[in-house]
């Protein structure tokens, strides 16, 4: 499949690079027959035997929610060969140029794609989080029903949020990233599209399989191997996307964002791959058994779990901290050498932290000592970087008086910096027998997630979606509305899930004078219930912010004709240290 | 700019202008913490001691496992008992990594929006399982548990039981050639006391629960194959003779 591609990828980019744009020109004056690409024919062929061969899994699934999910495999795969033939049929004989006038020719349908669908997956996301809580401060809310149960809702809001929400932002800029700091067109004629639709469909598949009862109990990690083998595919066509665009790029040097990007790209491609040793039960069935059991299934989920936020929640935006904040400043990075200690350091620790999460298990001591202390060596890249992406604000500091998105930028890369102090103090054991197991955790991983990520993607939008549409941001008091609503609503957020998380743990090892356990486990569970309403409310608050986004971003596309400012955005960029 | 770059820095020049050892680089750095921490735990004693007591999940109890996982409840219960005072105190003596090493997956599990379940095993009735599974303020009047009154409605599919044990087999239970040839018939008999295949039965799973789930009725529903999981929780390990100082963590 790959090959095929790459053989398409390779043939069309080479005839189609003309640095001379006069003998360009010519080329496509040139009378041509049209023809099928490799790539074109190939792709339809695979996908035509992927509709067919589903269909026949549907037919003869043993659950019916197997059988639904391979019966949506195959009318995405038979909708994929018709838009591939349509789209045939209705371009030019010659595919888009490399280059106009010796101009990159970017390639941003799939970067739009992206970052609409991000904002969708962002509302869904935040709506079931939102719910969630709701059912934790009242589980009447459950109301009996497998379908909505916490059980199975809150895998959808962490999946949503993580890879629906934040894998398509990082999708979306680190496709268009790549294109503007190497001035070359993205590699692949229908990969990139490939990329964008398959992973979206490899998101409804989870997602849906969460709320019929299918996972694997892996947190963060739940979608079953046929979810995963379809991500791998399209995981791996993303990287050589990636790497052939950057292979290819007309700037001698690859700029730092592309390292993270690519340190992301990889990183999850190998963890993926590490956690998902499994044998299916059969391939009519949704149902596979991991390779490991117990200790070393807990050992090998934590390193990829505690590395999804490391790669995935982490490196990914940092690579966008690193291109969009000098960008929206308008000033280069702080210190190039920091952002290579930052870099390096960051990998090379990231990947030892994994067993803090396992802290007085059955895993041995000498491992759990060893995630603690790389944990707390962690601290410092972490706040190396975050120092490279506030510095990187001197001289503009005003700005942030004035330019909300700057602002949400900015305050992400403090919440960066709070949220990776939080977290080497929490490994340390005697902290974390206390804060284990309670709602501390949900804190900390929000106060990075809502803080951090979502922060970080709101100001990437922001600035991305008006220069891949060519248009004006329709209100930046708007902006500000949604910083501070999401602020707040961060503030109530966290503030009560650390209250809630150290009053429980202090309640469930109270002990009276007479040395019994002063709390039973449900009176640990009734004092968190005030608690659970503030979150409730930090939540709601969070999520009117992000309407209130995509009432901005909808005014923005739908206002008519290009405005000046927004063609001179795109046509002639300010020169960044990215350039 | 790139000239200024590359004699600020010379020595990282490699990494920052040829792609494919930036990645060989990442993949380096990224390569050591993993193994180290990963590998020995393949090797090391406390990691893979095989305890006296723990056996394979009979059919109708990997049944019962298969809906905990479904019903996703790892997200609020956590079955790893810490070896700390409370919780000794509160859930029992603390967990094994014997104890859940049938469990593909592990339900260790990270919060505790509900109590610890290693050790729940016994320490409620059946009938008190199945009330607080239909409507768990029926009998914790505050919980914040969901319902699942569905459970008891939905009758247990055991038709892939077979296939289940065949694929476990696979990734390293000892589910015999027997044990598998007889899924069905020792499902059923876990929950018929007066069948003729209890005594087989309790042979192949020692210690095995027999309750009464009127199987031949066709009465067996999800909620018994959950229960019959939840009994066995913790049971395996008899502590008055496990030495704990045989493999020191």
């Amino acid at each position: 499949m790959f090959g095929a591609r790459g053989g398409s990828v390779a043939t069309t980019g080479d005839t189609r690079i003309c640095p001379n744009p006069a003998q360009g020109r010519s080329n496509m004056a040139r009378p041509s027959t049209k023809s099928m690409t490799e790539g074109e024919f190939g792709l339809s062929i695979i996908l035509s035997a992927l509709a067919f061969a589903a269909l026949i899994i549907s037919a003869k699934a043993y659950t019916q929610a197997y059988a639904f999910h391979a019966a949506l495999f195959s009318a995405a795969s038979a909708f994929a060969v018709f838009a591939i033939l349509k789209r045939y049929m209705e371009r030019p004989a010659e595919l888009p140029p490399l280059e106009i006038d010796g101009k990159p020719n970017y390639n941003l349908g799939p970067v739009k794609f992206a970052s609409i669908a991000a904002l969708f997956w962002g509302i869904a996301g935040f709506s079931v989080g939102l719910y969630i809580a709701l059912e934790l401060a009242y589980p009447q809310l459950n109301f009996d029903l497998a379908y909505i149960n916490f059980g199975r809702l809150r895998p959808l809001h962490t999946s949503a949020v993580i890879f629906a929400f934040g894998g398509n932002v990082l999708i979306a800029t680190s496709l268009y990233v790549v294109q503007r700091t190497c001035r070359t067109r993205l590699a692949g004629d229908l990969a990139p599209w490939f990329v964008v639709l398959g992973y979206n469909l490899f998101i409804v598949i989870a997602g849906t399989g969460y709320l019929l009862g299918i996972t694997r109990s892996h947190e963060y990690a739940e979608p079953e191997w046929y979810a995963i083998l379809w991500l791998v595919v399209v995981w791996l066509t993303y990287f050589f996307v990636y790497i052939a665009t950057v292979a290819r790029r007309r700037e001698p040097h690859i700029y730092v964002a592309n390292w993270f990007y690519l340190a992301f790209i990889v990183t999850i491609a190998v963890l993926v791959l590490g956690n998902n040793t499994e044998v299916p039960v059969s391939i009519f069935s949704s149902k596979s058994y991991p390779l490991w059991s117990g200790v070393q299934d807990a050992m090998i989920q934590w390193w990829y779990g505690h590395n999804a936020v490391g790669f995935f929640l982490t490196a990914g935006f940092l690579a966008i901290m690193y291109y969009f904040v000098p960008k929206r400043a308008e000033r280069p990075i702080y210190s190039y050498r920091l952002s290579i200690i930052h870099f390096w350091s960051l990998i090379f620790l990231y990947i030892w932290a994994g067993p803090h999460h396992l802290h007085y298990t059955a895993l041995p001591d000498w491992a759990q000592t060893l995630g603690a202390t790389f944990s707390i060596m962690l601290w410092m890249p972490s706040w190396g970087g975050m120092i490279n992406g506030l510095m990187t604000l001197s001289g503009a500091w005003d700005k942030l008086r004035t330019d909300p998105v700057l602002r949400m930028l900015v305050v992400s890369v403090a919440f960066y910096g709070m949220a990776t102090f939080e977290g080497p103090l929490m490994s340390i054991k005697s902290v974390n027998a206390l804060s284990h197991y309670t709602d501390w955790g949900i804190g900390h991983v929000h106060s990075g997630s809502l803080g951090w990520v979502a922060f970080v993607s709101f100001g990437a939008l922001y600035c991305l979606i008006p220069w891949v549409f060519d248009r004006k941001l329709y209100s930046l008091k708007l902006v500000d509305w949604h910083f501070w609503l999401a602020s707040i609503g961060i503030v109530f957020y966290i503030s009560a899930m650390w209250v809630a998380g150290i009053m429980q743990g202090l309640m469930w090892r109270a002990y009276t004078e007479q040395g019994f356990l002063e709390y039973s486990f449900v009176e640990t569970t009734d004092a968190m219930h005030p608690m659970y309403v503030i979150r409730a409310l930090g939540g709601a608050l969070f999520l009117c912010g992000a309407l209130i986004m995509v009432f901005n971003i909808y005014r923005t596309l739908a206002s008519k004709g290009v405005t000046e400012s927004g063609r001179a955005a795109v046509a002639a960029p300010i020169l960044s240290p990215a350039e | 700019m790139s000239l200024s770059i590359a004699r600020r820095w010379p020595g990282h020049r490699l990494f920052e202008t040829n792609s494919i050892w930036l990645v060989i680089g990442i993949i380096g750095a990224i390569a050591v913490g993993g193994i180290v921490e990963v590998v020995p735990l393949f090797y090391l004693k406390n990691t893979i001691e095989e305890v006296q007591g723990v056996r394979p999940y009979s059919p109708l109890e990997l049944a019962g496992f298969n809906i905990y996982v479904r019903e996703g409840c790892y997200l609020c219960h956590s079955q790893m008992i810490r070896p700390l005072r409370d919780e000794v105190e509160r859930y029992g003596h603390y967990s094994l990594a014997a104890e859940s090493m049938y469990d593909h997956p592990f339900q260790w599990g990270s919060k505790r929006n509900g109590p610890d379940l290693a050790r729940v095993g016994g320490k409620y009735s059946d009938d008190w399982h199945r009330d607080h599974l239909r409507d768990p303020r029926a009998v914790v009047p505050t919980s914040i548990m969901p319902g699942y009154p569905f459970l008891e409605k939905t009758p247990l599919d055991y038709s892939h039981t077979e296939a289940d044990m065949v694929a476990l087999s696979r990734v390293g239970v000892p589910y015999t050639p027997e044990m598998i040839t007889n899924a069905i018939i020792d499902l059923k008999a876990q929950g018929t006391p007066d069948s003729d295949n209890v005594d087989a039965m309790l042979k192949r799973y020692p210690k095995a629960v027999i309750r009464d789930l009127k199987v031949d009725q066709g009465l067996l529903s999800e909620a018994d194959a959950l229960i019959a999981y939840l009994q066995r929780l913790g049971t395996q390990v008899d502590f008055s003779l496990y030495d704990d100082k045989a493999n020191i963590r």
